[in-house]
């Protein structure tokens, strides 16, 4: 084993675990003889269960942070515990929302660097090293630490299989959170849910996703329209996101989801690197655009050189005759 | 990256003109990082800083260093356009705020400005500039510190702003780690942001859809793209830009010790760069109007219909 001990931050909505989590956990477990979790929030007696049937045996948890944001109280408690003496040897997070806030604030606290965007992690000379895609994932780089801090690395989603390991409810111990003066502040006052029928592009088997090439906004519509018969997730390029037609978490990329389904269509999508980082790993991907040199169909197993406007609207009324 | 024209607008043109003339006619803002006191409910202007990356042009190939291993970054560099939606925020908050001035902060090799200028075109008043050799081969945490002892150089600053990431590095720490070293509350992934008194409250984009936070001034927000639309730089702007002051500095000016920032402040190296696996050539076919069927059989096949 490369480290003794690992922490996880564990993110988790409504009691149920996050998918990021359960899959960092999985890979803890294959580097590290004993996994913990962090948590920050007040409901760590209701994922105790889960957290610990995916290997976790204890999950230190802050309790309610009375609807702080988690970067600042987590950050600050991980920190105070490794300054203690009672910290792992690594810690994981999600390249999410928060797990980003999270590092940032540990790593200025701790004075460590932080590995981003890793994909994969391996033992070397008895130390974890991550491995970061770049180019759009047609190149890899290992990175080592070279200081004596606590590693801290930022895990893509869907970069390990979520696996159970049989074991029993996690133990739940507290975790303080020192006083954090002029750095608290930041407070959730509403939270919205926005309504979405259909799967969610983390779970969807099939994923339809439009760019730039679809035109005009009004036209995504033949999108969600393939996306529905196929009961698919619709996505997004960056490019038609900053454009304002769909919202932000339709994206699929470097920046956005990263996907892995059976399915993925691409329609009118060139494939920036930003793109292809985001969708590359799926099974199956089928390419529609009018460029036969777009970098789309690099890595697409069937390419149609065409217009998407004459493609699926056919395509569209093939599948609703079936 | 895709990067596409914006409209010249009349519109522009006018707000980059006001701005300027408000800026200089309005008293600065009571508000501060630096340590004064901070700002009331009637204070009647906004600083802000936006923290701008000036990147190689994501149209070029980029390419590895082959001894450090690192992106090269000695060509010609522009503006981000991650950052463009921090710059125009900022200048709608300023104009909303009815006066006070935007002020870029910068670090970047080779005393590079052509990505400030953009920014400058665009609006912003002045901007600073950290360009020292001390600082090749800095890391994220290394370059929060630079760009937290520049913010600080601004007299007044209410809000500081940052894309939520950068579109060549894309750790996405950095404007969390500036709010750190800073002492101050941050919000990222703003998708709106609105400053009412000494308050500024953002819709964060969340999993499930978006949360409305509260946090005092100053504060630290990262905005993500799409949050506004970025105006196009009018030849007014651009104009005006040459002339608007940068203030280049170096790690020494800053009181940050060039050990601790830079290759020696990473502490972090790269042992290895691989391949890739890549996917196996696919299937392509030009459509001469039976595409479609071409995919629906492929479906079939896959047995997802």
């Amino acid at each position: 084993m490369a480290v003794s001990k690992i922490w996880v931050f564990a993110e988790a909505t409504d009691g149920k675990v996050a998918t990021i989590t359960l899959e960092m956990l999985a890979k803890a477990r294959e580097l590290a003889g004993t996994v913990e979790a962090v948590y920050g929030g007040v409901d760590a007696e209701a994922i105790a269960a889960e957290l610990g049937a995916h290997g976790a045996t204890t999950v230190h948890a802050t309790g309610d942070l009375a609807g702080a944001l988690a970067g600042v109280p987590v950050g600050a408690a991980i920190a105070a515990a490794v300054d203690a003496g009672n910290g792992p040897d690594a810690l994981f997070l999600g390249t999410t929302y928060d797990g980003r806030d999270v590092a940032g604030r540990l790593s200025v606290r701790l004075d460590a660097p932080v590995i981003t965007n890793v994909v994969d992690l391996a033992e070397r000379d008895g130390a974890l090293v991550g491995v970061e895609p770049i180019f759009g994932g047609t190149q890899n780089v290992i990175t080592k630490f070279t200081s004596d801090k606590m590693p801290i690395f930022l895990i893509r989603p869907k970069s390990f299989a979520a696996e159970e390991s049989g074991g029993a409810p996690a133990a739940v111990a507290s975790l303080v959170v020192p006083d954090l003066g002029s750095t608290a502040g930041a407070t959730i006052v509403t939270r919205h849910v926005e309504e979405k029928s259909g799967p969610s592009l983390d779970d969807a088997s099939i994923v339809v996703a439009g760019g730039r090439g679809m035109g005009d906004s009004d036209k995504y519509q033949l999108v969600e329209d393939l996306a529905k018969l196929l009961g698919a997730a619709p996505g997004a390029s960056r490019a038609i996101v900053d454009a304002g037609w769909v919202p932000y978490s339709y994206q699929v990329g470097q920046t956005g989801k990263v996907v892995k389904p059976t399915v993925y269509v691409a329609a009118g999508i060139s494939g920036a690197t930003q793109h292809l980082v985001g969708m590359k790993g799926s099974k199956n991907i089928i390419a529609i655009n009018k460029d036969p040199e777009a970098p789309i169909f690099s890595v697409a197993d069937l390419g149609i050189v065409g217009d998407v406007h004459k493609v699926l609207p056919k395509l569209i009324e093939t599948l609703k005759s079936r | 990256m895709t990067t596409w024209r914006r409209a010249v607008t009349d519109d522009a043109d006018a707000l980059t003109t006001n701005r300027i003339f408000i800026a200089r006619s309005l008293p600065r803002s009571p508000g501060s990082i630096g340590g004064r006191e901070a700002p009331g409910a009637n204070f009647r202007t906004m600083n802000v800083v936006v923290c701008v990356k000036q990147i190689p042009d994501p149209a070029d190939p980029g390419a590895l260093d082959p001894t450090t291993k690192t992106l090269k970054r000695d060509g010609k560099l522009i503006l981000d356009e991650s950052d463009a939606y921090g710059v125009e925020m900022a200048l709608q908050l300023v104009d909303t705020a009815g006066g006070g001035e935007v002020t870029l902060v910068s670090m970047a090799p080779n005393s590079e400005v052509s990505g400030l200028r953009t920014a400058l075109a665009m609006g912003a008043a002045k901007a600073i500039l950290v360009s020292d050799d001390a600082l090749k081969g800095s890391d994220a945490l290394s370059t929060a510190k630079v760009l937290a002892a520049a913010v600080k150089r601004v007299e007044g600053a209410d809000l500081i702003l940052a894309a939520t990431e950068s579109s060549d590095g894309y750790t996405g720490t950095v404007p969390e780690q500036i709010a750190e070293v800073l002492g101050l509350p941050s919000v990222t992934f703003a998708k709106g942001i609105t400053v009412e008194g000494s308050t500024v409250k953002i819709d964060r984009q969340t999993e499930a859809g978006y949360d409305e936070v509260i946090a005092p001034l100053p504060a630290v927000v990262s905005v993500t793209a799409g949050v506004v639309e970025p105006r196009y730089p009018s030849f007014k702007g651009i104009m005006a830009a040459k002339s608007k002051p940068v203030d280049e500095v170096k790690v020494a000016d800053l009181g940050i010790d060039a050990s601790s920032v830079g290759w020696a402040g990473a502490r972090q190296e790269i042992i290895e760069v691989a391949q890739a696996e890549a996917r196996e050539a696919g299937e392509i076919v030009e459509d001469d109007g039976e595409g479609f069927a071409r995919i629906v059989s492929f479906l079939e096949e896959l047995k997802v219909i």
